[in-house]
């Protein structure tokens, strides 16, 4: 390159992905949705890290966020109720070149895939979670959600939901071989982007809670959280969430927590009043599951027929 | 045999000459722990190698740890060994060998033995410091006479203690040994089987089964008057001895597919078992999930992501899957699923063989969900049809079942070894760049079938759904385009039926009845075919290995024939049970099925006993039919 000196090197990618190449359709959430912005969030995580579209695949199972996949110009998987995390850890069971992301609900992942749910946070593959929790069924018109406060009323508790919703960080953390556990919202975008970024680096499995609007089914609520910015506590440490500085100033209430400590993470979620955002918990330590699937990758036919043969051997008179 | 003085085994002064026989049917019995089914398999094996055709099939209680001495615990093996070929397990034992004088009812319930069958059993119980045993010895002794069987008191216990002093855990390889010199078995080959047998125990635990198999070996020489031999035909080819889920293991090993994710259920599971001591050294990896919907989703994840993977399941496993299994159907996703069927519904009759599965597979899920259903009738095919599976996923992009059973998962028998080939192992995952304009599901308006991309294949990026979708692979709600794709996924079964041939009829072209049957109940119904035609009878018999789509050319077979009738181990109404008319009985499944396809008035025997079926049912049936 002319002016260029001999002993400079020029790295030039050999394509630079725009956020349009990531832009798929027009997503038919409600206006006002918070799904929108998690859209917009991850598009430009991906373009952040020129994740290559052809390797990268989201996988959803049923329900507003579940349409997710079909606005990513990526590989999709838009698959059953409740599901994603087994058919997401058997996309990435073999497959450790591809970007895997599972978008699924509170009901999706907290009711009727409650069980994957468990199991998927013990295998720990290396899969970016983002579970939508806005409080509610949004798909079916207003059912109660497992999430929905006490006294929710909705189409199957008209006079009011008679159950306390889970609590899926608490849950979450108490899980076997827990590697990440983060807390976001839709309505700080700042916020929103560096927590899924940070979850994309981390290598596991790493499970962030964004608290999302339902302007539809839930104005009450999505009134009552954007507005009082007091009900709020950010989580501020070197090893957590870092914001710009606009985002930060955002908030009134700030808390220092070290994420390699889940005593603490447990102990605020605990006695706290407030929500959350950030990092609860981190170990890149834990065990990895896609690790001992792919450890024999790439075996030739003469290896596999060769080692056939011996086990065949076994069997003969 | 009039009296129990003569079932009083005494040393021998001269040894008698053995008498050759051309096969036998061997039963050992015991309490559930006391290792009779180690006997039974170890036995059958050593048969086996030595070159004889041989069928074990397991009798197995229902309980982990049933009460002693009691009908339930019952639990051992029956073997069928012969000269030549065996294809299945046969009618009534000629031999048994029984731990106990209890377990040996369980059977005795089902017609087991016959008048004539020798019972070699335990006398420990005679001298029972009980009085209860010892008069319920006393009295099964003279129950077994009054049937005609021939006794031999074995003084097992007392042998085995002069090498150990815990005989429940050794007295099987005391009666491995006395099975040997009675049936003159090469004693090199089965100190091996012992060796094998216990190759995960400690050397002190193998050394001392091989000193009760020699010790129930010598014993036998110095007392026993039975001796046989079974001669073998020298086969030129060579041999190896496994049963149905092994063999199932074995074709996902050479089928080339590297993902095998189960959930444990009987009588499925074995195939995971022996899979799992190799998977890894042949390229692939084991998953256990955490339920049954998880096993076959993370199945689908895999094929979607690359190499066409398998799940392995029985009845109430299928129920649980069904709606991944529209899934699979819908999405157009490569997915090899194996149904190991046992007795439903429900939770039914987990270690029992059923044909219970055949309509759930076909018709279980929502909507049309078309899907190719092979039926391997032999454990050779178990291991063929795998290879087979795998290759017609892929060709047809869709789930493809095979249904094996509860009879050939755990039925041991001899097959050629087969020659590997490199044709059967799936190719390497296709990452080129992907053709620009052509769509995820670009049908041909022929056969319905168009090709996947697969993630990392850039210029191919779509969304699977299940949802109703265009060839895009858009969703959609457009009535002509539903139509359109239901049509194309059903064109795929014609499609793939192009390449089918007619079965062929074992036995005569036409005639009086022709038996039709599918999966493991193919050898009892040919052996049964064998001895009628013997007999002079017009019968001929059809075993169908595809179920979906079906074989072609059977309504031309079927009129050839004065009667076709289905054999088959699943439910049909009796005709002659209460309020049961011809126009409301019910038909066993395939029966169901061949009646709508070929609008011939087709009969059916089945039922749901949870026994193999055994050559001479059928042939009483089939006498009675054609006796009307």
């Amino acid at each position: 390159m002319y002016g260029l000196m001999p002993e400079c090197s020029l790295e030039m990618p050999d394509s630079y992905y725009g956020l349009d190449d990531y832009e798929k359709g027009v997503a038919r959430w409600c206006s006002g949705c918070g799904d929108h912005a998690v859209l917009s969030a991850v598009q430009r995580m991906c373009r952040e890290k020129q994740l290559p579209p052809e390797k990268t695949v989201f996988v959803s199972g049923i329900g507003c966020s579940s349409r997710f996949p079909h606005y990513m110009d990526t590989y999709g998987f838009h698959g059953l109720h409740g599901r994603a995390f087994p058919v997401a850890c058997g996309v990435k069971f073999r497959r450790p070149d591809l970007n895997v992301f599972v978008v699924t609900g509170d009901g999706d992942c907290c009711s009727i895939g409650a069980g994957h749910w468990v199991h998927g946070v013990r295998y720990n593959m290396d899969i970016t979670v983002l579970l939508f929790d806005n409080e509610i069924y949004g798909m079916t018109k207003k059912q109660t959600s497992p999430t929905s406060p006490l006294g929710t009323k909705s189409n199957t508790h008209p006079t009011g939901s008679v159950l306390p919703p889970v609590d899926i960080l608490q849950t979450t953390l108490g899980l076997s071989n827990v590697s990440f556990v983060a807390q976001t919202t839709d309505w700080v975008p700042g916020h929103l982007y560096a927590t899924i970024k940070k979850a994309h680096e981390h290598p596991g499995f790493a499970f962030v809670k964004i608290m999302m609007r339902c302007p539809k089914f839930m104005q009450d609520l999505v009134d009552q959280h954007t507005s009082n910015r007091d009900l709020y506590s950010l989580l501020e440490h070197d090893d957590g969430i870092q914001v710009d500085p606009a985002t930060s100033q955002l908030f009134e209430n700030k808390v220092k927590h070290d994420p390699s400590n889940i005593h603490n993470a447990r102990e605020l979620l605990e006695n706290g009043k407030s929500w959350y955002l950030g990092l609860l918990y981190q170990n890149q330590e834990a065990i990895r599951y896609d690790l001992y699937g792919s450890q024999n990758l790439g075996f030739s036919t003469d290896q596999k027929m060769e080692a056939l043969e011996t086990e065949l051997d076994k069997f003969a008179i | 045999m009039k009296n129990r003085a003569e079932a009083v085994v005494k040393p021998i002064k001269e040894a008698p000459k053995r008498t050759s026989i051309t096969e036998h049917i061997v039963e050992i019995v015991s309490d559930s722990g006391e290792g009779a089914q180690k006997v039974g398999q170890s036995f059958g094996a050593i048969s086996a190698k030595m070159g004889n055709g041989v069928w074990t099939v397991e009798i197995i209680p229902a309980d982990i740890q049933p009460p002693a001495r009691t009908r339930e615990s019952a639990s051992g093996v029956s073997i069928r060994i012969g000269s030549e070929k065996i294809t299945n397990a046969g009618d009534e034992a000629d031999v048994l060998v029984a731990f106990n004088e209890i377990v040996p009812y369980t059977r005795i319930d089902l017609n087991a033995y016959k008048k004539g069958t020798i019972v070699l059993i335990e006398n420990m119980w005679a001298n029972h410091e009980s009085e209860e045993i010892r008069e319920s010895y006393a009295r099964a002794m003279e129950d077994f006479l009054r049937r005609g069987y021939v006794i031999h008191e074995i003084p097992m216990e007392e042998q085995c203690l002069k090498i150990t002093a815990n005989p429940k855990k050794g007295k099987n390889m005391w009666v491995l040994g006395l099975l040997c010199f009675m049936y003159d078995r090469n004693m090199a080959i089965a100190q091996e089987q012992v060796k094998t047998t216990f190759r995960k125990k400690s050397e002190a635990v193998i050394e001392t089964n091989l000193k009760l198999l020699d010790a129930g070996y010598e014993w036998a020489e110095a007392h026993l008057q039975l001796r046989y031999n079974i001669p073998t035909i020298p086969s030129d080819k060579e041999l190896l001895v496994m049963n149905g889920n092994e063999a199932l293991g074995l074709g996902i090993a050479a089928a080339g597919i590297e993902v095998c994710s189960i959930y444990p259920i009987t009588p499925a599971t074995s195939t995971s078992h022996s899979l799992a001591e190799y998977f890894h050294n042949v390229g692939g990896v084991m998953h256990q999930a955490e339920d049954e919907l998880a096993a076959i989703g993370f199945a689908i994840g895999a094929s979607y992501a690359g190499k066409t993977a398998v799940t392995v399941t029985s009845g109430p496993g299928i129920a649980l899957k069904t709606e991944f299994i529209g899934l699979g159907v819908m999405a157009e996703v490569p997915l090899v699923i194996i149904a190991v069927q046992r007795g439903g519904p429900s939770t039914g009759l987990p270690t029992k063989v059923e044909q219970g599965d055949l309509l759930s597979v076909m018709y279980g899920q929502p909507g049309d969900a078309p899907k190719i259903v092979l039926a391997p009738s032999t454990i050779e095919e178990c291991f063929q049809f795998v290879i087979l599976a795998r290759q017609i996923a892929e060709a047809f992009r869709m789930p493809v079942f095979i249904l094996s059973d509860a009879n050939l998962a755990t039925g041991v028998t001899t097959l050629p070894r087969p020659s590997i080939r490199a044709e059967w192992f799936s190719p390497p995952v296709d990452q080129s760049a992907w053709k620009e304009g052509v769509n995820p599901y670009q049908w041909n308006e022929e056969s319905g079938l168009s090709k996947r991309p697969i993630p990392g294949q850039k210029g191919g990026e779509y969304t699977l759904t299940g949802l109703a979708h265009s060839d895009s692979g858009k969703v959609t709600y457009q009535p002509d385009l539903n139509q359109k794709s239901a049509a194309y996924r059903s064109r795929k079964l014609a499609a793939f039926g192009q390449t089918l041939k007619p079965p062929k009829v074992y036995g005569d072209h036409d005639g009086d009845l022709l038996l039709i049957g599918w999966g493991s109940t193919r050898g009892a119904i040919e052996e049964a075919v064998d001895i009628l035609r013997a007999k002079g009878l017009k019968i001929s018999s059809l075993n169908l290995h595809f179920l979906s789509p079906l074989e072609p050319g059977l309504r031309e077979i079927f009129q050839r024939f004065k009667k076709v009738m289905t054999v088959e181990i699943n439910y049909s109404d009796d005709p002659s049970d209460p309020l049961i008319t011809s126009e409301n009985r019910r038909y066993s499944q395939l029966a169901w099925i061949l009646r709508a396809h070929t609008l011939l008035d087709v009969d059916c025997f089945s039922n749901v006993h949870g026994l193999p079926l055994n050559p001479g049912k059928i042939v009483a049936k089939v006498n009675q039919e054609l006796n009307r």
